[in-house]
């Protein structure tokens, strides 16, 4: 039953190719599609990187088995469009997924891809291979993936320790490319191989990258761009005066704030503008195993302190969103319903009330008008962190605290995280996937690498642990809400906002979708073409 | 003069070997490593997967092996490799050595060519409004930085011919070619010039007032002869010496003229293999800027010596 879904999916996602294309008339092959970069990637694997500054680049150069349909901007199981693989099913158990693979599709070095590079490709993820990543930040991503075995060459299967839905968002994700069997991870740092629309020319670090169209494509007649060129620049008044003048065709994806934003459409008022929450919370990373943040009372004073709105004001012109772990409603899937979020403290709308009642709980902790609690909050030396530390440090006064400021070096920051040398952190964390088993189980599960806090709460693992098995998804939203309300109750990494951004392109750049519930899976750029 | 030039080389060896050690010891006492900096851009920290890094790319070994490892690749032309971009470092310094050397090249010629005869001018002509004019023109141009006069020119650029001149490798036309480098030199060789042109007016009036001055007057030498043949000559040495401790500057301090005019030139690789505490490029990169410096100031020598004799048998 579920196979004849997936190729219900599969039917469907062509046709919705189809109507993006020809919605926005007869697409035109040729030209190249120049766009400036943010900054220049440590390398050109994604699977060795956490950053969307590798995703948006190399993306183009890969296929996934699955993808998200990359024209409907919120991701969900029922956008997951087939790529490499031409169909999927679940076992019914729910402990095997298997794809069935394209049997006409190349490496861009000419060699054929079979099921041993899907098998390779998730062996070295897991560690299992002889080969190994430099970095494999996704590890976790696949610990309930017990084997991959093929059956053929155009069969791969995953066998799960247990059942777990959410793994195909995973699958779907732009993180997730296919690697050939055949190049070394050193390699695909330098020269990445892929099977995807455009093949890999050069990557010139602090300079460019380009690619190329890739004419063996296995789906005849994409892509219509014959490259993609990105020009770093790091300036981003020179950026964003480049794309004005017209050097570029489009801006770094969501990397234009809000104020430049009014920049960009005054001086370029034909150009189309997009913003879109990013799925990337601000947040305050508490050490909690040493004073004062060790007793609770003070934990709950902290939350109780946050005016959140105002951080959103002051640093986006009221365009943010105020939500718990998951991406708030309408663009996140799993967010808790409005009335449940207020319910909890520090998230109702009566900001002195909260901070009437923090204030009573510093006194309980021994710290009032007469005696102030000194500390520093820590954060890295880029402008998204530092400036809602200083809001924030602004908002503590308010409680007894007086914060310092203490600015750290990226190169510094986490091993001082990991030292737990600091008492309140200020932090950002991307979801690729607006999934809870990405989220919960990356940043709140006992011993997990990016826990920076160390939170560990074994009753809520079993919740985590639950949600992942749940297949009905209603049932499992149910879960997620507990689990999401009681690690705020509990003030495990309280949520300052998410963020808002915008990106935009000349109006002659058509077929671009911004992603509104993940800032890392829409850069195929297969079907976009240039109306010149 | 032999005596002398052996002097100054020698002295030339001994100041690299010194800034090797400098540069070595220095990029190690800052925090943080390369494997720091992959580690904070993934966003976690794995102990084994950091020391396995850590071995791969020697950085577990001690500091005096790893500074005889790059002194040696260095005498046998072995830069070693990028850690970042994991291609041969001079392969990845080579290429951006002409792009800066040219913005330098254009930045100086600016500078001496605007400076010089102004500076000339202002003191032929103290006093008067002229000299007045040129003064707040080059305090102006001491007081503006040029990364703002950069970001002015591309805003205005932008606002009035809709195009801005920004890099291309791969400029279309021959004037794009020109503007490319001619407008950031331009902006870089403004403050060069009002430098160059106070130097050049201070040394002129001193050497104005001297008695051999007065003598070629009286002898009927013309007074283009006086200020360019007899003056300029001898008020030359102090410019000689800004501009050659400007050229050595340009070559490393365009960090913000490259990165306003997106440049890829060294200077800018430079901060960002800082950034990435990329030590095989910054230690050659620190050493190749080392090395124009000290033979910059051997030029600058040979030339006093050169146009001042008393300085080679004094010295």
């Amino acid at each position: 039953m579920r196979s004849v879904q997936a190729l219900a999916v599969a039917v469907l996602s062509l046709l919705a190719i189809s109507d993006v294309s020809y919605a926005n008339g007869e697409p035109k092959s040729g030209g190249s599609l120049r766009i400036y970069h943010r900054d220049s990637p440590g390398s050109a694997s994604i699977h060795e990187g956490a950053t969307y500054s590798l995703n948006v680049p190399f993306m183009p150069i890969f296929n996934n088995l699955v993808i998200f349909d990359q024209h409907i901007a919120q991701n969900s199981v029922s956008t997951i469009r087939p790529e490499l693989a031409e169909s999927w099913a679940w076992s019914a158990d729910n402990k095997t997924l298997t794809f069935k693979l394209h049997k006409d599709v190349k490496w861009h070095d000419g060699k054929p891809f079979t099921a041993a590079d899907v098998k390779c490709t998730f062996d070295m993820l897991m560690g299992k291979s002889q080969q190994k990543f430099r970095q494999n930040p996704r590890k976790s991503w696949y610990d309930q993936v017990e084997e991959v075995t093929t059956n053929g060459d155009y069969e791969a299967s995953f066998k799960l320790k247990r059942p777990q839905p959410a793994l195909l968002s995973l699958l779907a994700s732009g993180y997730t490319p296919i690697y050939p069997c055949h190049v070394s991870p050193a390699e695909m740092r330098t020269k990445p191989v892929g099977t995807g629309p455009f093949k890999f020319v050069e990557f010139k670090a602090n300079e460019s990258i380009k690619l190329v169209k890739n004419p063996d494509y296995f789906k005849k007649g994409l892509p219509y761009l014959d490259g993609i060129e990105f020009t770093i620049i790091t300036n981003r008044s020179t950026a964003i005066l480049g794309f004005v003048s017209g050097k570029f065709d489009m801006t770094f994806p969501t990397e234009v704030s809000i104020p430049l934003l009014k920049d960009v459409k005054s001086q370029a008022p034909n150009a189309v503008c997009v913003v879109e929450p990013n799925n990337v919370s601000t947040n305050i990373i508490i050490n909690s195993t040493s004073p004062p943040f060790d007793n609770i009372d003070v934990r709950r004073a902290l939350a109780l302190a946050l005016d959140r709105k105002a951080f959103i004001q002051i640093m986006f012109e009221g365009q943010g969103d105020i939500g718990g772990t998951m991406e708030p409603a309408p663009q996140g899937l799993w967010a808790m319903p409005k009335e449940m979020l207020e319910s909890i403290p520090g998230y109702g709308p009566n900001i002195e009330q909260n901070r009437e009642e923090a204030r009573k709980l510093m006194q309980k902790a021994g710290y009032g008008p007469d005696k102030h609690l000194q500390l520093k909050v820590s954060t890295r030396n880029i402008a998204v962190y530092r400036d809602p530390a200083i809001i924030l440090i602004d908002q503590l006064k308010s409680i007894y605290i007086d914060a310092e400021l203490d600015v750290v070096d990226t190169a510094q920051w986490f091993p001082k995280v990991a030292r737990k040398d600091y008492s309140l952190g200020l932090n950002l964390t991307g979801n690729a996937v607006d999934d809870p088993d990405q989220s919960f189980y990356e940043n709140y599960a006992c011993g997990s690498e990016r826990n920076y806090t160390n939170y560990c709460n074994k009753d809520i693992e079993k919740l985590f642990d639950k949600q992942s098995e749940e297949t009905d998804v209603e049932k499992r939203k149910k879960l997620v809400w507990e689990i999401d309300k009681k690690l705020q109750e509990d003030v495990a990494r309280p949520i300052i906002f998410h963020a808002r951004t915008g990106t935009c392109w000349q109006p002659y750049v058509k077929n671009i979708t911004v992603m509104s519930n993940s800032s890392y899976n829409g850069y195929r750029y297969e079907d976009v073409w240039l109306d010149k | 003069m032999f005596a002398y030039i052996v002097r100054r080389l020698f002295l030339m060896l001994v100041t690299l070997f010194g800034i090797s050690v400098i540069i070595f010891v220095l990029l190690r006492v800052v925090p943080g490593n390369i494997v720091d900096i992959l580690f904070a851009a993934a966003g976690y920290v794995d102990p084994a997967d950091k020391a396995n890094l850590e071995r791969e790319l020697g950085l577990n070994q001690p500091i005096v092996m790893q500074y005889l490892s790059w002194i040696g690749g260095l005498l046998h032309g072995d830069l070693g490799y990028s850690y970042v971009s994991e291609k041969p470092a001079l392969q990845e310094i080579l290429p951006r050595i002409p792009i800066t050397a040219r913005l330098a090249g254009l930045a100086l010629l600016f500078s001496a060519s605007i400076g010089i005869p102004l500076g000339v001018i202002s003191a032929v002509h103290q006093g008067t409004k002229l000299d007045y004019a040129l003064r707040v023109v080059s305090l102006s141009g001491l007081s503006l930085p040029s990364f703002w006069l950069g970001l002015l020119i591309l805003m205005a650029s932008v606002s009035m011919f809709g195009t801005m001149p920004i890099f291309n490798p791969n400029p279309k036309t021959w004037f794009e070619a020109f503007t490319i480098y001619a407008v950031p030199a331009a902006a870089v060789g403004f403050r060069s010039a009002a430098l160059t042109m106070r130097i050049t007016r201070s040394s002129m009036l001193e050497i104005l007032r001297q008695d051999y001055i007065r003598t070629a007057r009286a002898k009927g030498a013309s007074e283009a002869s006086v200020n360019y043949h007899h003056a300029l000559k001898n008020a030359v040495l102090p410019v000689i010496t800004v501009i050659g401790i400007e050229a050595a500057f340009l070559i490393g301090g365009l960090i913000v003229t490259e990165t306003v005019f997106n440049i890829p030139g060294i200077a800018r690789f430079l901060v960002e293999a800082l950034r990435w505490r990329d030590y095989p490029i910054v230690q050659n990169l620190v050493m190749f800027i080392a090395v124009v410096v000290v033979v910059m100031n051997f030029i600058v020598d040979m030339l006093y010596a050169a146009i001042d004799p008393r300085i080679r048998f004094g010295d």
